[in-house]
């Protein structure tokens, strides 16, 4: 298959990540989402180090996937931490960045 | 045989993103990107990145979803309610959902405008040429390519993502641990400067009984303590 058709598909699931950042309001899937969002991107830069048929994409690609690894670190210890709280796990009522 | 391959992992890819905005059920939504992991690292392999791709499904698929498994067993039981309020939110909530993907499906025309309008030549090609070597350090995407690039050229981009590791282990125990005052099985020993000034054993049993180290009591409550526990401490 052409390189284009892995962009394409990169191009979609980033989409479809974003509808779910804005769409959903459990801040567990709104990570997910952001995970689906970082793996369409990690796509387009492995599609395109083929492409240019250097390594450069897929270093930058397993840098992204340490970043998304601490996301997600720091993301799930807020998550637990507003749980122990007794907050409502919910980005819409969780507005303000009072202790 | 690779164009069958592409279309059923990108169906896979893009059915598993699906289900991660679709489902209500957080767990279902997990299970939904590993799916879509996993299927995203045969898109991988078929772009000769084998190594990237053995690193999605043991580090993304394993470990990362193990964790979030974790914390959606945890947190776990307010989702449902959170998923009925949303199916059922009024015209406000509706519209905000239909804004949303309008907006998501407008991003993705704009996206697929920019990367397949673009006037690259090559990203219609198949990519650079490939040849198939003997798994040495030469050969595109194995191991030995990724980690003589990763210490040879992009040594210092190693350097700084295994740092932001490190500081993301430290915030993530500093978030999740446990602080004083919200159970209420803690009791934290609060350490005094008195604590310095006296004997250990000062408001202890010991001291009731009588223990040779120990000096007279001096204070009016441990005075009239004193006989009870010096009964104790009798029988015993």
């Amino acid at each position: 298959m052409s390189i284009a058709w892995y962009l394409a598909v990169s191009a979609i699931v980033f989409s479809l990540g974003s509808v779910g950042v804005m769409t959903r309001r459990n801040p567990l899937v709104v990570l997910l989402c952001l995970e689906l969002m970082l793996n369409g991107a990690n796509l387009a830069l492995i599609a395109f180090a083929r492409m240019w048929g250097n390594g450069d994409g897929q270093i930058l690609a397993l840098v992204v996937m340490t970043v998304a690894a601490c996301e997600v670190c720091i993301g799930l210890g807020m998550i637990v931490a507003i749980y122990r709280r007794h907050l409502p796990i919910d980005v819409d009522e969780l507005r303000e960045l009072q202790g | 045989m690779s164009a069958v391959l592409f279309f059923i992992a990108a169906i896979a890819v893009i059915a598993g993103a699906a289900g991660v905005v679709i489902l209500r059920n957080p767990f279902y939504c997990v299970l939904a990107l590993v799916t879509h992991l996993v299927a995203l690292a045969v898109l991988f392999l078929l772009l000769r990145a084998e190594f990237v791709a053995a690193v999605q499904v043991v580090v993304y698929a394993g470990a990362v979803m193990v964790l979030y498994v974790f914390v959606v067993a945890y947190v776990g039981g307010e989702s449902d309610s959170i998923g009925d309020r949303l199916k059922g939110g009024g015209p406000v909530a509706s519209g905000l959902r239909l804004g949303g993907a309008i907006l998501g499906g407008a991003l993705a025309v704009e996206l697929l405008i920019a990367l397949l309008g673009t006037g690259l030549k090559a990203v219609d090609g198949y990519g650079a040429g490939y040849s198939p070597g003997n798994g040495g350090a030469g050969t595109y995407g194995t191991p030995a390519y990724i980690g003589q690039l990763l210490l040879t050229r992009f040594l210092l981009s190693f350097e700084i993502a295994s740092f932001l590791l490190l500081i993301a282990a430290v915030g993530g125990v500093v978030l999740a641990r446990r602080r004083g005052g919200l159970g209420e099985d803690e009791e934290r020993r609060v350490i005094t400067p008195l604590d310095l000034l006296r004997p250990l054993i000062t408001g202890t049993t010991a001291e009731g009984v009588g223990s040779p180290h120990a000096p007279a009591p001096a204070r009016a409550e441990h005075a009239h303590e004193s006989p009870v526990e010096a009964g104790t401490g009798g029988r015993a």
